[in-house]
Parts: structure tokens; C-alpha cells; sequence
């Protein structure tokens, strides 16, 4: 086993009443992308402030890249990158002009930001709008200049604290695909997120976070395995056909098809859910089964709290009914 | 993707070269705001250039000098110091600003000096204050107003101004940074320097002031900012250069205790 890049042994931080972090164990290995799930307020974001020398905790302790994140502030620094939950950018500034800025404070020589600006610039598709005041950019290029200035000073370890919430659907796909690309060279990524699909996707490691510590540990498989995967849920229009619809589906894939409790939805597990509905839909067809209902139900951050803690999250949906955070009905930052 | 593992070495003598170097490269940020964004250098001038043209003639004529000295000459070194004052709030503004937008959290996170966006910020809010003193100096000629001891003389004035705002600037740091809150930030830097300005000897002589407030105006620091800068604009008796020192002592002391504490509320912003 390697040394872990990032060790995190019994951190503590309370601000005045609110204990913010309770007691935070960690352990990342290089090269890998670990994932901090939680909702707001769970902690998530004091404990990237400890780990990025911005907060001092009250207890505990903590190295990123072998230095203390107390005693070796500054030289820890020069190791690490970080993004935080807005775009801290300035407007005024191009993006160039902003990347430059970021390259200088790195201690790099005029002309290095220059050409690091440059190459940045092309690798986050962002070399045609470099010229230009940030303050033009739509929202998912801001995240993205954001997310190319944590890179400027070649970190060991790359930081991100929730680096796609308030973007929309197809903004986050494409910020995924950039972190998916950033993390390809080998730095470390440690990531905070509410969305247990963002975890899913891009973690190695997950921990997930609830009221200042870690509740649970361990691959995104790992975890499914304990909340259960995807799973297909089916209504039909004739109760009396329930059991033969069961038999259908049961051999699907890889569990036993189970009735809900309300006696009229059923749930089998399934794998991928590509072909699902089709092949379910072929079975009870063949079985002389009319459907009512078909979907395919994904795990959320919900089922993960509900599986580990028997609580629910609230959902705070935005206008659309979209889903635009997750946290106990109180707004703060994670 | 390799780690940088060459870092400048950090003798002292490159540790300063290095504070400086940072210092400057947010100090050319904030100054790009200004060309970028005309309105704002505009405004931020208009406001100095229309105190200068109502003091001259609203007030002007009401208030009688002894030894027939036009007021424009008595009242343009006052409103040095008052702009520059005035000009000081800007710095708190401008840091909540960057601490709201979680730019002070990315500095923070950098391994630039801790002291770089502080330094930056304020010099380049005094760099501002010299280009709007310059300016008011152009229409004060304009309406009658005269350097009267000389070339270096006028230059001591303008850089007795420019340490004095400076030193306000820190102040005004530390304020930004404890209260956080744009809108806040905004009034809580006013609140006080407005009646501190007012109650010197930069608009009226404190003679003329209630009996109660004589006390306290001929004490004032400011009072004996608008007197020193008077002293080395106009000479004596309006002003001596005991003024001046008194001046720098009092920039000394401001600075000696808000460094300190400026830059120890911005490794504590959260």
C-alpha cells in the first residue's frame, strides 16, 4: 500500500455553538479522486478549508503532500490547488489576465504564466474567449476559467468544493468531462459534491459526510452494495396478473423481484440500465402482462441517508422542480 | 502532470523581493479595474473635483480669513487630506468585495505573501488618490489657487497627503475585512470619517467652531494633517512644521497598529 497523499486523523472545528466538524477521518492514496457526499451543512466544505490552510481546526490532525496543514501552511501551498463553490474569478480581468494573475502568485516568472495561461486556456476550450472580460462568460465558462486557475501551479493535489452545483444539466456534464480530463495526469482530486451521480461518476472513493463526520466509506460499488443499486419498478394494470409479472421479470439480472409495500409496485435490482426497460417490457408482454407504469430508479443522496442514518434529506427543488441542492432545510455551506 | 518541486529559495532577502512582487501583481489588478471600467474612475473623480467648486463658492464667501487669504488657497490643502480620507473607504469596500466573490479564499490559498492583497489594495487605492489630487489641483489653478512655497514644497504636500490617506487605508482594511458585508463595510467606513473630517480646521478656521468642539478639532489628527499640508502649500501662519512631523508620527502610529491587525483579520477571514 502506498502513503496516503492526504491524511485526516480526528479533525475538529466548532464556531461558537455549531459544531461544524465533529471528528473527520480520512485517508486518500495518489493519483485517485475521493469524494466528500453530503448534504449542506454536513460539513464537506470546513473540511476542505482545513485541509487548504484556510481554517485552523481545533483538534486534530491533517497532511496534504506530507506537510501539516498547521505547521506547514505555507509550504503546503505550494503543493495543492483549489476551486471553491463560485467561481472566484475576477470579471474585470480576461481570462488570460486572470490565469496570468494566478501563474504570478505561483511564483512563476512573467513569460512561464504567460505560456501556462495559454496552454490552460486550449486544454479547457476556453483559447477563443481568453481575450475577453470574464464578466461576458456564461456561468458553466466561469466554473471552467475557475477550475483551469486551481491547475496553473501544477498541484499535487487538486481540491474542487461542490464544482458543478448551480450549473444546469448540460454545463455539469461538460465541467464532469474536464474534471474527468484533469485527473487523467495523475493529480490527486479530492471533491466535494451533494449529487451521489457526481460521486458515482467521478470518485474512485467515496466518503460520505453527515454532521461534521464520516458515516461511511469506501467505492461507489461498495457503497450501492450497501444501499442497493439501480432498481426497475413496475406497475400493472391488473393486480391479479402481479404474480406472473414477478415471475417474468425475476430473471432479468441479479435479485429477486419484491413487492412494494403499498402492494402494487414492483421492485427488481438491475445492473445497467441500458436495454432494461426494452427487455422488461418484451418479458411481460410475452407473459400477456399490461403495464401501467415503467422506470428505472436510481439510488439518490436521499436513499444513502435513508439506508445510513433512517433520515430523509429535504430536496430544495428550484422553480423547474429541479433539483438544485439537498440539506436538513437549513441553507449553508456544506 | 509533474508537481513543481523547484520553489524559490526563502532567504530573507527574497522573501521581501517576493512580497513585493505579489504586492504588485494585485496592485496592477485593482488598477485595471479603473481603465477597464471609464465610469467608475470618472465618478470616483467627480465627486473631489464638485467638492472643491462648492466649497470655493458656496462657502467661500462666507467665511472670513484673516490676512485676506483667498479661501481657495485655505481650503485646497483641506480637501487634499479630505480626499484622500474619503478615498481611504474604497479599500474596505474593495477587499469585502473580492471576500464576497471568494477571491480572498483562492489568495488565501495561494503561496503568495499574506500581507500581498493587503499591500496591493491599499496602494492602489493611493495610487487613485494621487491622480484625483492632481486633478483637483488642475481646477483649483483653474479657479485661483497657487502653490505659494514652490516646486518641492508642493511635492512634500501631495506626499504628506498620500501618507496620511495611506495610513487611513489600513484602517479602513481592517474595518472591510471584520465586517465582511458590502453594504455594511459601506456605511461603517463613512460613518466615522465624516464627522472626523468636518470637525478640523480642513474647511473652516477652528476658531469658528463651537467652543466645545475647539477642543476637540485642534487635537484632531486631521487637523493637523490639513495644517502640515497648509504649512508646506501656504507657509506659515497657517500651518508649522511641527504639524508635519506630528502628521508623520500619528501615519506612524495608524500604520504601526493596523498592519498588524489588518493582516491578522485576513489569515482569519473565513
Amino acid at each position: 500500500m502506498t502513503t496516503p497523499i492526504i491524511t485526516v486523523e480526528g479533525i475538529t472545528k466548532s464556531f461558537g455553538d455549531v459544531h461544524a466538524l465533529t471528528g473527520v477521518d480520512l485517508e486518500v492514496e495518489p493519483g485517485t479522486v475521493y469524494g466528500l457526499l453530503g448534504p449542506n451543512g454536513a460539513g464537506k466544505t470546513t473540511t476542505v478549508r482545513v485541509l487548504t490552510t484556510l481554517l485552523k481546526p481545533d483538534a486534530g490532525r491533517a497532511t496534504v503532500a506530507g506537510y501539516d496543514v498547521v505547521s506547514q501552511a505555507a509550504e503546503l501551498r505550494t503543493a495543492i490547488g483549489l476551486a471553491g463553490q463560485y467561481a472566484a474569478v475576477d470579471e474585470i480581468l480576461t481570462g488570460r489576465e486572470n490565469l496570468e494573475m494566478v501563474g504570478q502568485l505561483y511564483r512563476l516568472s512573467t513569460a512561464e504564466a504567460r505560456s501556462r495561461a495559454d496552454e490552460i486556456l486550449e486544454r479547457f476550450d476556453l483559447a477563443y474567449a481568453g481575450d475577453r472580460p470574464v464578466k461576458t462568460y456564461s456561468g458553466g465558462m466561469r466554473r471552467r476559467l475557475d477550475l483551469a486557475a486551481s491547475l496553473v501551479g501544477r498541484p499535487q493535489v487538486l481540491f474542487l468544493d461542490e464544482p458543478t452545483t448551480g450549473l444546469d444539466p448540460r454545463s455539469r456534464i461538460g465541467l464532469w468531462e474536464f474534471i474527468e480530463r484533469l485527473v487523467e495526469g495523475g493529480t490527486t482530486l479530492l471533491l466535494t459534491t451533494q449529487y451521489l451521480e457526481e460521486a458515482d461518476r467521478l470518485a474512485d472513493r467515496i466518503a460520505v459526510i453527515d454532521k461534521g463526520t464520516v458515516i461511511a466509506e469506501g467505492t461507489s460499488d461498495e457503497l450501492k452494495g450497501r444501499i442497493g443499486g439501480d432498481v426497475l419498478e413496475l406497475q400493472i394494470a391488473n393486480p391479479e396478473n402481479i404474480p406472473a409479472a414477478m415471475a417474468a421479470v425475476a430473471g432479468m439480472c441479479c435479485g429477486e423481484a419484491n413487492l412494494d409495500d403499498d402492494g402494487e409496485t414492483i421492485r427488481v435490482p438491475v445492473e445497467s440500465a441500458v436495454g432494461t426497460i426494452t427487455d422488461a417490457v418484451r418479458r411481460l408482454d410475452a407473459a400477456g402482462v399490461q403495464l401501467v407504469d415503467i422506470a428505472i430508479h436510481r439510488p439518490t443522496l436521499d436513499d444513502v441517508f435513508l439506508t445510513l442514518t433512517g433520515e430523509h434529506v429535504t430536496q430544495e427543488t428550484n422553480g423547474n422542480g429541479e433539483l438544485v441542492g439537498a440539506g436538513r432545510g437549513r441553507r449553508s455551506r456544506g | 502532470m509533474t508537481a513543481v518541486t523547484e520553489r524559490p529559495n526563502t532567504s530573507p532577502g527574497n522573501r521581501i523581493a517576493w512580497e513585493i512582487r505579489d504586492a504588485l501583481v494585485i496592485t496592477r489588478r485593482n488598477l485595471f479595474k479603473y481603465v477597464r471600467v471609464p465610469t467608475l474612475l470618472i465618478f470616483s473623480t467627480v465627486q473631489p473635483i464638485m467638492f472643491v467648486l462648492l466649497f470655493a463658492f458656496v462657502f467661500g464667501g462666507a467665511i472670513a480669513l484673516p490676512g485676506n487669504l483667498d479661501y481657495i488657497d485655505f481650503l485646497m490643502p483641506g480637501i487634499f487630506i479630505q480626499t484622500s480620507i474619503f478615498g481611504s473607504t474604497n479599500t474596505g469596500i474593495g477587499l469585502a468585495e473580492d471576500m464576497n466573490k471568494g477571491l480572498i479564499d483562492r489568495f488565501r490559498s495561494l503561496p503568495m505573501s499574506r500581507s500581498a492583497v493587503l499591500a496591493g489594495r491599499t496602494v492602489s487605492d493611493s495610487v487613485r488618490n494621487l491622480f484625483v489630487v492632481f486633478l483637483m489641483t488642475g481646477v483649483g489653478y483653474l479657479i485661483g489657487f497657487d502653490f505659494q512655497n514652490g516646486f518641492f514644497s508642493a511635492v512634500f504636500a501631495i506626499a504628506l497627503v498620500l501618507i496620511f490617506g495611506y495610513a487611513f487605508t489600513w484602517i479602513q482594511a481592517t474595518i472591510g475585512l471584520a465586517i465582511k458585508d458590502v453594504e455594511s463595510v459601506q456605511a461603517a467606513s463613512f460613518v466615522w470619517v465624516f464627522p472626523l473630517t468636518f470637525a478640523s480646521s480642513a474647511f473652516v478656521p477652528i476658531e469658528s467652531m463651537a467652543g466645545w468642539l475647539q477642543w476637540f478639532a485642534r487635537n484632531n489628527p486631521i487637523t493637523h494633517a490639513v495644517n502640515g499640508a497648509r504649512y508646506l502649500v501656504l507657509g506659515e501662519p497657517w500651518g508649522s512644521a511641527s504639524d508635519v512631523w506630528i502628521t508623520l508620527l500619528w501615519s506612524g502610529i495608524l500604520l504601526a497598529v493596523f498592519i498588524p491587525l489588518a493582516i491578522s483579520n485576513y489569515r482569519k477571514a473565513v
